[in-house]
């Protein structure tokens, strides 16, 4: 597993890069995203395991989760965040699980998407909403 | 596959037999010669486990009246389902007659007339004369506590929750989870718990700073009884640190965590467990998702929505139990395991009629013992009210509206804000407001009484966030509150809608025009999670108007109009 330099670079600056580009609109969606990593193949849902919370206990680090069973690679995307791009996990053959956990930063309540390439080459996609809240009062 | 009809025994329908006709003939005396002792507890013993649930306590050592809600909307797969039906509805469903003890007991309706003729209930010396009685024809049922005990009262927080540590050993429980307890601090929640002689369960209490399970709660625990071997799993409540300020117990991290429930549920399994008990602290609608989700809980003891079920719910194989809150119920269930799987069982919701069933006369000294260093000032009549005073309810009590009145009078704030929790006792008209009254409402240990200034389009925010955590069509997005309560503010909620679109009209009551985005208001509120909050305690707040008003008369209102509950 190994995080590209590009990415590890976005995940970085990634504070930096919304105050920076305050046109968000120039982003690419997370379709355009997807099919970027796809080659525009089909994507089946499930086959992915994305363990991410229901509410998020601080929206500015959110651990997340992802796995597929022979995984080569799993991309994941913040789809609500200005720069929906997380990270994509790279799995070389040496590699001893085809899972990755980290912390990611939520702007507000969004989907989490992370979407695998697999070994035969097939793609599988996982979503799970993830809200970010100002707090409640509990029972 | 269990036959429900044929094991289940409806211990508040039976009880309520004895309701005869209307409750306006009865005089107290009467209400009470026709309830025994004997009648609450009856309970043919059966199998061969049996299990004693208590939950939502709230620090309440003595008797209260407390008033079910009125409205509790169920959205969702849940529209309509129980725990969200109240009223004539609930009394139909259950058979339970107008004015028999059972109405009193677990309907809104008549309160103040039933709470003359039928009493105060709970108190933790009469609990444990249930639980003695519960032991002389089982002395290995398994006690068990869902949380949410070190917290509530006075003494509660001037002990930092060892009066109830101390009340709840002599009670002797097998084991225990959290909520609440954990804004003692994370500092004094490790001091109480490494003390406790019984086990302490969370299976989803993580380290926060690694996201791993936290080694200072088990995630189950195993017992013997009657030749079976039980597991008993923890279930923490999920969002404490969302609902509650995380800043008081930054080391732990929480989660409904399903998964790793599932992967407990499996081990304990392959360890040889023939019955699986998760003691849960979710709220009902989580349990009820998550008894979809997780394969192979037998028994859920349902905490935190303070709901009080007269039958289990049964989702699959999986049973939820769930037994109210402030000491006013406590659950038996009795289970016949054989072969390795629950075979049958039988239940019963034993209300705690205070004056029907004979205190325990050592609990009742060892509760005047953590009393004793604060009867004095805790004592002290503040006021009267001519008024119901109660506090369930999805939208406003009336409690909460005088809370409201103080902060806007004492505060000088054109709104308040008043936290949606489900605890607090109620009064009836001609009750001494004491201070001990009072602090049962409002105990914690973030009690500023904020001043501030919010935009309306803040304000908006607040009450769509706060609207999706009870009202998200998904419950595990549900955080089991009630709805923030307001004063000087009007507005309209339609709960079909998605969060952003259900609030609507909001409107400034003192000059009855429409709240502008733009404008600053002036709001006072208070249970503020936010770390460095100001403010007085709400309770001084509180005192000081009771002090000025004497009497207090607060009769409802309809300053929110709800929206969305019937047809699709």
């Amino acid at each position: 597993m190994e995080f590209t330099r590009r990415e590890t670079l976005v995940i970085g600056a990634a504070a930096a890069a919304v105050a920076a580009l305050p046109m968000p609109a120039m982003a690419a969606t997370t379709d355009e995203l997807i099919a970027e990593f796809t080659g525009g193949a089909d994507v089946a849902e499930g086959g992915v395991d994305l363990d991410a919370p229901e509410i998020a206990e601080n929206g500015n680090t959110v651990p997340i989760e992802v796995g597929a069973e022979g995984a080569t690679a799993i991309m994941v995307l913040a789809a609500g965040n200005p720069v929906p791009p997380v990270a994509t996990f790279n799995f070389g053959p040496l590699a001893g699980a085809t899972r990755a956990k980290t912390r990611i930063r939520l702007a507000t309540s969004q989907d989490v998407i992370a979407v695998a390439k697999l070994a035969d080459g097939s793609f599988a996609k996982a979503t799970k909403a993830v809200k970010v809240t100002i707090g409640g009062c509990g029972g | 596959m269990i036959s429900r009809r044929d094991f289940l025994q409806v211990g508040m329908a039976a009880s309520a037999l004895v309701g005869a006709s209307g409750f306006g003939n009865w005089s107290k005396l009467a209400a009470q010669q026709a309830l025994t002792q004997d009648e609450l507890l009856q309970f043919d013993t059966f199998g061969n486990v049996s299990l004693i649930h208590v939950t939502d306590i709230h620090a309440q050592l003595k008797p209260v009246y407390f008033r079910e809600p009125e409205v509790n909307i169920g959205v969702g797969a849940n529209k309509g389902e129980v725990p969200h039906i109240t009223g004539a509805t609930f009394r139909k469903m259950y058979g339970i007659e107008d004015g028999s003890p059972a109405h009193y007991a677990l309907t809104y309706d008549d309160f103040t007339a039933l709470a003359q003729a039928y009493g105060r209930m709970g108190g933790m010396d009469r609990v444990a004369t249930v639980v003695n009685a519960i032991r002389a024809d089982r002395p290995d049922a398994i006690l068990l506590d869902g949380g949410d005990t070190w917290h509530g009262s006075y003494t509660c927080h001037h002990t930092e929750g060892q009066d109830m540590v101390n009340v709840m050993n002599a009670l002797k429980p097998d084991a225990m989870t959290f909520h609440w307890e954990f804004t003692l601090g994370q500092d004094r929640v490790r001091e109480l718990v490494e003390g406790l002689p019984f086990a302490a369960l969370g299976q989803n209490i993580f380290d926060a700073e690694w996201d791993e399970p936290s080694e200072e709660f088990a995630p189950y625990e195993f017992f013997e009884r009657g030749g079976t071997k039980i597991a008993v799993i923890g279930q923490a409540f999920p969002y404490t640190p969302i609902a509650n300020p995380s800043w008081l117990f930054p080391d732990y991290s929480f989660g409904i965590r399903d998964e790793r429930m599932q992967e407990m549920v499996n081990e304990v399994r392959g360890q040889g467990a023939e019955l699986v008990v998760v003691l849960s602290h979710n709220g009902f609608d989580v349990d009820k998702q998550m008894a979809t989700v997780v394969e192979g809980i037998d028994v859920i003891l349902s905490g935190h929505t303070h709901d009080a079920v007269p039958e289990p719910v049964l989702v699959g194989e999986t049973m939820i139990v769930a037994s109210g809150s402030n000491g006013k119920f406590v659950s038996r269930v009795d289970l016949d395991v054989r072969d390795g799987r629950m075979m049958g069982f039988r239940h019963k919701l034993i209300p705690v009629f205070s004056d029907v069933i004979e205190p325990d006369a050592e609990m009742t000294a060892l509760i005047d013992e953590q009393r004793a260093p604060f009867e004095a000032e805790m004592g002290e009549v503040i006021g009267q009210t001519d008024s119901l005073l109660y506090r369930r309810g999805n939208f406003n009590g009336t409690w909460d509206d005088l809370i409201c009145d103080a902060l806007l009078s004492e505060r000088e704030a054109e709104i308040a804000l008043s936290p949606g929790v489900r605890w607090g006792p109620s009064l009836i008209p001609g009750d001494d407001i004491t201070r001990e009254d009072i602090w049962n409402v409002t105990s914690m240990s973030y009690p500023e009484a904020y001043r501030t200034e919010m935009t309306g389009e803040f304000l908006k925010v607040v009450l769509e966030d706060v609207a999706d955590n009870i009202f998200n069509p998904n419950p595990y997005y549900q955080q089991g509150g009630d709805m923030v309560r307001t004063g000087g503010l009007g507005y309209r909620i339609d709960v079909s809608r998605p969060q952003g679109e259900r609030i609507s009209d909001l409107t400034l009551l003192g000059s009855g025009e429409a709240i502008e985005a733009d404008r600053s208001y002036v709001v006072a509120g208070w249970a503020s999670v936010n770390e460095g909050t100001e403010g007085p305690p709400i309770w001084d707040v509180v005192e000081s108007h009771v002090r000025k008003l004497g009497t207090v008369s607060v009769s409802g209102n309809d300053d929110v109009t709800v929206t969305g509950v019937e047809g699709e």
